[in-house]
């Protein structure tokens, strides 16, 4: 599913390089549920970056289902970020403005999925998700476990093949945080790929696989 | 994406920023309607112009004394003295079977009293065929009598408020009053005739060409007015005018016939160009919008660098950004140009409260002008902060 060969990507601060990726060979399988571990600064959203496609390697190769994604240009890798990327952040990117539904609809209106179809399938994920009774509300007006659960059905709603989840967790307090937990279990056990940065070892244990990073480098 | 979810998503963020919103409106808003008010005033002035000379009465020639070069202008300043033009060139001009009527034409000015109120009032001498070239009206009485043109006599009529503030509410029609060292019985009053080319027709009082002379001791005629039996007639009848004054004037080419449809025209160039010129000047508002659009949006840019890392990493391709933010800013100056038709055409209706007589129409060409170049400036300006949107690095965006 996901492939990274001799994978790098260096960032100029000042004079200084900082390696964010160094030469990082990688494969995961379709299905697979792999958490991501590391100290600061080691990496880790740089992975999961190039693997959601909003940052490119400076050298080696990045295969992605079978498509060279380097060699891609730049709206057919947008295309590709959306038809088979969900992406969860630590502090949720729910536009304030918009209701959740509308916030979950982003992605379909965005790929211009027509009105009726994009209902249907919101309607689907907030009803899997636990959201049916707040999904006329705006974000201010959820709790933190709410949020990301809006934001991981925004993430779904595409049936995208891959979850990148950049601790999700990571605002939320133990019981929300558990809350989540499942349901981005739950969603792997169904068949979607899910790669999870976290901080917490015992989180980290649950995942089938961990990928250890420092410095950039993936530790064998 | 689809062209009503981009109209959409766009209505939120409009309203999500509604300070912003409303000072970029308000602005293309001002801008807009000062468009429409401003040519509206040219385009005003112009029909309130025209309207004037028609008033004149149609196929109308303009003989004057002096040879201008320049058809449709003022007659000369400065130059040889010019020949004058007598009754006898009149009478002569008369003979011509397109001239239908003929009206000699002396102005002056002169106190006019009745009992012991007294004014100083335009003097016109004339002819009866006056009140059909100039296409007066009476409210009451008649007009002066068809006399021989050296025919003096001791009538007059009087302008609508001349005798309204000699007489007040007395009887008018039959009192003498005194012209100078003169005196003239009233036989009718003029109806409310208001402005017409520069002079009030409220305030005068028409004799006899003849009693004229007489009374500023002056044979020269200060205008003579024909109307030509056709339109078509208007350019024989015109080289029949000059040729026989210059015969009777020693072979001098020395008038000048100028026609109400070239003196119309002249003003109608000057006055299209006066509301070209305002509008001009207005679009310069449409201009500074465009510009505030630009800042703003590029603030907005900066405010909103997370909302855009987002719509990427929700699989937008850098055109759609692009789209978006330029959509963004189209809107604001379409919608900021309705409201500022609105505003243009709620101020045109005021000032037409104020000033009835005065058409504010704004010109068709000026509305469509105004919208466009509105569009255009949000588009223009709105592109560079929609590029910088589309071009920002989306993990920096998303930090950010
Ligand atoms: N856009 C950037 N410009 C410059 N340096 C960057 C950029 N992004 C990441 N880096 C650097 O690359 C290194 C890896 O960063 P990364 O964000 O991947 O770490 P991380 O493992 O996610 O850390 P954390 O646990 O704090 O989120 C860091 O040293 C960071 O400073
Ligand atoms: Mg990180």
């Amino acid at each position: 599913m996901i492939e990274l060969k001799n994978a790098s990507r260096t960032f100029h601060v000042g004079d200084a390089l900082v390696h964010g990726l160094d030469d990082v060979t990688l494969h995961i399988a379709a299905g697979e549920y792999i958490s991501i571990m590391g100290p600061s600064g080691s990496g880790k959203s740089t992975l999961l970056n190039i693997i959601g496609i909003l940052d490119a390697l400076d050298s080696g190769e990045y295969i992605l289902d079978g498509k060279h994604v380097n060699s891609l240009n730049e709206s057919h890798q947008a295309q590709l970020r959306r038809d088979k990327i969900g992406f969860v952040f630590q502090s949720f990117h729910l536009l304030p403005r918009l209701t959740a539904a509308e916030n979950i609809a982003l992605p379909l209106t965005l790929a211009g999925v027509d009105k009726k179809d994009r209902e249907q399938r919101v309607a689907e994920v907030v009803a899997a998700l636990d959201l049916t009774d707040r999904a006329h509300h705006r974000p201010d007006q959820l709790s933190g476990g709410q949020r990301q659960r809006v934001a991981i059905a925004r993430a779904v709603v595409t049936r995208p093949r891959v979850l990148l989840a950049d601790e999700p967790t990571g605002n939320l307090d133990f019981a929300s945080g558990m809350e989540v937990m499942k349901v981005l279990e739950d969603l792997n056990k169904q068949g979607i790929t899910l790669l999870m940065v976290t901080h917490d070892a015992n989180l980290g244990a649950r995942a089938q696989r961990t990928i250890r990073m420092l410095d950039g480098k993936v530790l064998a | 994406m689809k062209i009503t979810d981009i109209i959409h998503f766009v209505m939120q963020a409009l309203s999500g920023y509604r300070t912003r919103t409303f000072l970029l409106l308000l602005a293309m808003a001002i801008g807009v309607a000062s468009v429409v008010l401003l040519t509206s005033l040219g385009e005003g002035a112009r029909l309130y112009v025209t309207q004037q000379f028609s008033s004149l009465g149609t196929n109308l020639l303009i003989v004057l004394p002096g040879k201008n070069e320049t058809t449709g202008g003022a007659p000369p300043m400065m130059g040889a003295v010019p020949r004058d033009i007598t009754l006898d060139d009149a009478r002569a001009l008369q003979r011509n079977s397109y001239v239908r009527r003929l009206a000699p034409l002396i102005v002056g000015s002169a106190p006019v009293s009745w009992q012991s109120y007294e004014r100083e009032v335009t003097i016109l001498g004339s002819t009866a065929d006056l009140y059909g070239v100039r296409q007066l009206s009476l409210s009451q009485g008649q007009f002066l009598p068809p006399l021989e043109m050296d025919r003096a006599a001791p009538v007059c009529v009087l302008g609508y408020t001349l005798a309204d503030e000699l007489f007040r509410s007395h009887r008018v029609l039959g009192e003498w009053v005194r012209v100078n060292q003169y005196r003239c019985r009233v036989i009718g009053v003029l109806g409310d005739e208001g402005m017409s080319l520069g002079t009030d027709m409220g305030d005068v009082l028409i004799m006899p060409v003849a009693s004229a002379q007489a009374l500023f001791n002056a044979q020269s005629l200060f205008r003579i007015l024909i109307e030509v039996t056709q339109a078509e007639a208007m350019e024989r009848t015109q080289k029949f005018v000059i040729a026989t004054l210059r015969e009777r004037h020693d072979g001098e080419e020395d008038v000048t016939v100028i026609s109400q449809d070239a003196l119309l025209a002249t003003f109608d160039r000057i006055l299209g160009a006066l509301t070209y010129t305002l509008g001009g000047i207005a679009a310069i508002s449409l201009l500074v919008a465009g510009i505030m659009i630009m800042n703003v949006m590029l603030v907005a840019v900066a405010q909103r660098t997370s909302e855009i890392g987002l719509l990427k990493a929700l699989g937008a391709a850098r055109h759609q950004i692009l789209m978006l933010f330029l959509a963004e800013s189209a809107l604001l100056s379409l919608l900021g140009a309705m409201i500022g038709l609105a505003l243009g055409f709620l101020g045109n209706w005021v000032l037409q409260q104020y000033f009835p007589d005065f058409p504010f129409t704004a010109p068709v060409w000026a509305l469509w002008a105004a919208i466009i170049m509105a569009l255009m400036s949000g588009l223009i300006f709105g592109l560079m902060p929609a590029k910088r949107a589309a071009n920002l690095n989306p993990v920096v965006a998303l930090n950010g």
